[in-house]
């Protein structure tokens, strides 16, 4: 085959007509590529292919075969509650506090420290589930006790803050703190990253117009990184949808679907249920908990679906 | 066209976006602090007067009021914007201080309480044979091994899924790719371990434990992270570096390679760092496929093998008569965890620090 | 230097330690019988040695014990490797019945609510099942009323207590049988169990059986009572005790340490936990036919909880061991064999009373027992 000189224009056009050796090269490339991403829908589709056969028993059962002879929908209602509250909670918490943290790494701190700080943040991240759990126990659920009397005595009458106040400290509350803590890191990453690499173009020239420094923030780099934000913010959703440890060890599960906050008398999450229970049970409750694990799947596809369309009609292109 | 504006305190072009109002002089530079501080010690005193003194509401109305101070002191000197510019930059750093609050709290606690079941032993040797102690040297052991097996295997998968996804990927598919990998980071995390078990159960029968099960578990937890944050980076490398490498006749896959990927580096170890802190401390999939024992074992594809995370959990869950010693072993073993993940952070940065190169 | 040369000095110090550590450690298998804090003096262990290898689940509650077991055997027989794996009762019942692990233990004995004696007899063809309570426990109830050293309660009151009919601690039921202490008028705060367990399953059996007009829930691992304060594990009870004032729970009694431990009316007397108590409430109750159905080496009680006699603390929570009397492979046996024998033994009961605070089988039960375990081939 004859070689052309690729690094002109014409020399180019010859050696793609010609059907060159790059050919191959990129063929063997991006069927690696496809392979990765195929893989992945196949362990996607592995375990939800997992998630409908064990729980397929369970579902098509009658409500006297389940325990307590509840129907299903009974049982995973207060679950399904538990967990979207949990984890809109974490996430309401969370992305604001993780946006401001970027934005004082990326643009308020002293460049020299920035990234001992960036470190410090993702140290958050580094932190065991299980520690967590003993953390929200030993040291986050007391230290809220005062607090959550405080809310049920002057602002009772909100739903939220009906109580009795935990004696404890283990509620929905302190869970969604902690859950909020557990995700901070995940989205402010994303953030970090996409903030310090807004373009420098756009920076200096609100900053020549005379912008001040947060104008400069709101008109260029918020908007600029607003939908890998969003991103952020809905991988650290799924961590917070899908968290099991800490929520099982810290969360005091004696009740079903209620707003209040800060009372003894929660629901549980899917996922915390899940590891609460699988280990005593046998036959079809273990079906029984698979399906469950099938609800939150879909509960995610479905939060996910509706980002999606929430970023794609804020676009303004 | 009005004149670009300038510093002096002379004519305003009045069509600017970032029109002047009033104003005009400046703090100084201790300002900010100054009105802390005072803010600080005013609440305090408030406080202690009322009987209500804690630390933590002194420090939460302290820097309320002191917001609230700066916001009146540099309106009434500088101008609408430079107080307004001046308020929120505090409320920002505030903001990072309450957040930084938690990790502060919980290094405390897991060193002063992880502290105490540390040892030389710990580290060098395993618990065969030993009744209500011994070492954790097994579950270190286990950890870095599958650990490091589930780094192997998803990042790879991810970073090569990633570019698919941004580099190859058309339309439709790329989209719904991308809406899976999200449904993917919903996945509670002992699903994936029932997920995994399942899986090996199927070709070696019930009952079967094995370090590589955990990797995949973990895998299936790591991936999408992985896949998320890579996407996000490789997004956001310039086209035109791509053009231009085009344009020089490279071959597409020598541009991923030799441009795309150098220049989004330090991005993707970022999103591979904060996937493997993601899943080095998890524990419910490892409950349910690595399984027991108190041998050191350094093969992920033959028995049993522990991990620091179950280690913990098994400590405080089941303590025994000398309950105090194995709530400290529990805080030891997530101490170290802790320390494993910082070092593997470390390395990160300085890799970062070397190759991050800066984008247009 | 620069700070992240520094940095990489640091890192490299740290790995090369930890290097140093693995390094040193990797030969140990078998050979460490070390230095840790509570180990006991090597006794007890089986005549001949026994080799290979065998893995068992079950029970949390045993877990304890099993890891002292399991240490001082492989202490004795260094060719020995036994593994447990704490997945809960039900996991290891469904773990053994596949065939996955040699031995399960179950706080639960077998039975056919999910055709599960069935299989397991069937698993063990043509050999036969045996089961053998080998974990005895008693169950506190724990509280948290400072300054209150004594509290005594009857079945009923603690019935309505957990059943959340009682609400303040100075409520005229408790006071009745409280004359001599000042109860506070504090609210009771009742905490369970919110992972389904063994420790639930045995105390609302108790309760429904002694307060059959108060408690008519059905008997289950699953606490069925809302609103009250759940926590998981005996470690989370505990706890969630010790946290909040005016709180009363159930656990483990040893793991109660200082919090004050109610006293259970018992026929005429105020009975409190303790092993002797405990072991003697199984010396009289009977066994059940339907869970022994007709095997010889299958030994499950209906624990006796409505026993008025005295020195007894009915409860308790009694965990089995589950195995075979024939395996594929003759050494397997004889591992599974050995183990039982060990962990069933006179020296092996201290072990597991020093280490997690169980009650020793009673020397009438013992007999019974190792009649049942020697029949493993």
């Amino acid at each position: 085959m004859a070689r052309f000189d690729t690094t002109t224009n014409a020399g180019q056009l010859l050696a793609a007509a010609s059907g060159g050796r790059r050919r191959r090269g990129d063929r063997v490339f991006s069927n690696i590529a496809v392979v990765a991403a195929v893989t992945i829908l196949a362990l996607l589709v592995g375990v939800a292919v997992f998630l409908v056969t064990e729980g397929f028993p369970a579902l098509t059962a009658s409500a006297s075969e389940l325990p307590k002879q509840q129907s299903f929908i009974e049982y995973v209602a207060p679950l399904a509650f538990g967990t979207v509250l949990a984890a809109a909670l974490a996430t309401v918490i969370a992305v604001p506090l993780a946006v401001a943290v970027a934005l004082f790494i990326t643009h308020i701190a002293p460049p020299r420290i920035a990234l001992t700080l960036g470190f410090f943040v993702d140290m958050l991240a580094a932190i065991p589930s299980i520690v967590y759990g003993l953390w929200g126990i030993f040291v986050l659920g007391p230290a809220a006790v005062p607090v959550m009397r405080w809310l049920e005595e002057k602002l009772g009458w909100i739903p939220i803050f009906e109580g009795p106040a935990s004696i404890t400290g283990r509620t929905m509350l302190v869970v969604g703190l902690v859950l909020a803590v557990m995700i901070l890191p995940i989205v402010s990453a994303v953030a970090r990253e996409v903030f310090s690499q807004t373009p420098r173009k756009l920076q200096e020239g609100a900053q020549a117009l005379g912008a001040t420094r947060w104008e400069m923030i709101r008109t260029t780099v918020l908007p600029f990184g607003r939908s890998s934000v969003i991103s952020g913010a809905m991988l650290g959703l799924g961590r917070a949808l899908g968290e099991t440890m800490a929520v099982a060890i810290i969360l005091s599960v004696s009740g079903g679907v209620t707003f209040n906050l800060i009372s003894q008398a929660n629901p549980s999450t899917i996922a915390a249920n899940i590891a609460l229970n699988f280990p005593e049970s046998s036959g079809l409750t273990i079906n029984l908990l698979i399906a469950t694990g099938l609800v939150l799947f879909a509960i995610t596809l479905a939060t996910n679906f509706l980002a999606r369309l929430i970023i794609a009609r804020s676009q303004p292109q | 066209m009005t004149p670009p504006p300038d510093s002096t305190v002379a004519t305003r072009p009045q069509r600017s976006i970032f029109a002047q109002e009033g104003g005009g002089g400046a703090l100084p530079g201790w300002a900010p602090w100054g009105a802390l501080v005072g803010s600080l010690i005013f609440c305090g005193a408030v406080e202690a007067a009322l009987g209500w003194f804690t630390i933590a509401l002194m420090l939460v109305f302290g820097a309320l009021v002191g917001i609230v101070a700066v916001y009146a002191w540099s309106r009434a000197v500088e101008g609408r914007r430079r107080a307004k510019d001046r308020a929120i930059t505090m409320g920002i750093a505030a903001a990072f201080a309450l957040s930084m609050a938690p990790l502060i709290s919980l290094l405390y606690e897991v060193v002063k309480r992880g502290a105490a079941g540390l040892s030389w032993e710990f580290f060098t040797s395993d618990a065969r044979g030993v009744v209500g102690g011994g070492g954790a040297e097994q579950a270190i052991v286990g950890t870095l091994v599958i650990t490091g097996c589930a780094v192997v295997i998803s990042v790879p998968i991810g970073i090569m899924a990633a570019i698919y996804m941004n580099e190859y990927g058309r339309g439709p598919l790329r989209r719904a790719l991308t809406f899976f990998v999200d449904v993917m980071t919903g996945i509670p995390s002992i699903v994936a371990g029932l997920f995994a078990y399942a899986l090996f159960e199927l070709f070696f029968g019930p009952g079967i434990r094995m370090g590589i099960m955990g990797s995949l578990a973990l895998s299936v937890l790591m991936i999408p992270i992985v896949i998320r944050s890579a996407e996000e980076v490789l997004k956001i490398v310039p086209n035109h570096l791509r053009e231009a490498s085009y344009a020089l006749g490279t071959p597409k896959w020598k541009t991923i390679v030799k441009v795309v990927l150098p220049t989004a580096f330090a991005g993707l170890v970022t999103g591979v760092m904060i996937a493997t802190a993601r899943i080095i401390g998890e524990t419910a999939p490892l409950l349910v496929t690595t399984g027991v024992v108190d041998t050191t074992n350094w093969n992920p594809f033959s028995g049993r093998m522990q991990n620091l995370a179950v280690y913990a959990y098994n400590e405080y869950r089941s303590p025994g008569v000398m309950k105090q010693a194995s709530y400290d072993r529990a805080w030891a073993a997530a101490l170290v965890l802790i320390v494993i993940v910082m070092l593997l952070n470390v390395i990160a940065r300085l890799v970062y620090r070397h190759y991050k190169t800066e984008m247009r | 230097m620069s700070s992240s040369r520094w940095l990489a000095v640091f890192a490299a110090a740290c790995v090369l330690v930890f290097g140093l550590a693995a390094c040193g450690g990797s030969g140990s298998s078998g050979s460490s019988s070390g230095e840790g804090s509570g180990e006991s003096e090597g006794g007890g262990a089986p005549s001949t040695e026994a080799s290979g290898e065998i893995a068992g689940a079950g029970s949390t509650a045993q877990q304890a014990a099993q890891e002292a077991w399991i240490a001082e055997f492989e202490n004795a027989n260094g060719g020995a490797t036994i593994s447990y794996d704490a997945v809960g009762s039900g996991g290891g019942r469904e773990q053994f019945i596949a065939g996955g692990v040699a031995y399960g233990a179950s706080d639960t004995p077998l039975s056919e609510s999910e055709g599960e004696l069935g299989k397991a007899i069937k698993r063990c063809e043509p050999g036969e099942l045996v089961e053998v309570p080998n974990y005895i426990s008693p169950i506190a109830i724990i509280y948290n009323l400072p300054g209150v050293e004594e509290l005594k309660l009857e079945p009923e009151t603690l019935a309505k207590i957990f059943n959340q009919e009682i609400e303040n601690w100075n409520d005229p039921e408790i006071a009745k049988e409280n004359p001599e202490v000042e109860l506070p008028e504090t609210r009771i705060v009742p905490v369970n169990r919110s992972d389904e367990s063994g420790t639930t399953e045995n105390f609302t059996d108790y309760l429904s059986k002694v307060a059959p007009s108060v408690w008519t829930h059905e008997v289950s691992g699953e606490w069925p009572v809302k609103g009250g304060e759940a926590a998981s594990g005996t470690s989370g009870v505990v706890e969630a005790v010790s946290a909040g004032e005016g709180a009363i729970g159930y656990a483990d009694a040893s793991q109660a340490g200082e919090l004050g431990i109610a006293k259970i009316k018992v026929g005429s007397d105020w009975a409190e936990p303790s092993p002797e108590a405990a072991a003697k409430v199984l010396d009289l109750s009977k066994e059940d036919p339907e869970l022994e159905k007709g095997s010889k080496d299958v030994i499950a009680f209906e624990i006796d909880r409505k026993t008025e006699s005295s020195g007894t603390y009915p409860i308790v929570l009694v965990s089995s061991l589950i195995g075979c009397t024939k395996y594929k492979s003759a050494s397997e046996a004889e591992l599974v064999k050995s183990y039982f024998e060990y962990a069933t033994s006179p020296e092996g009961q201290e072990l597991a009373a020093e280490a997690a605070g169980s009650a020793p089988l009673s020397s009438k039960l013992s007999a019974k027992v190792a009649a049942a375990v020697a029949a493993i081939e």
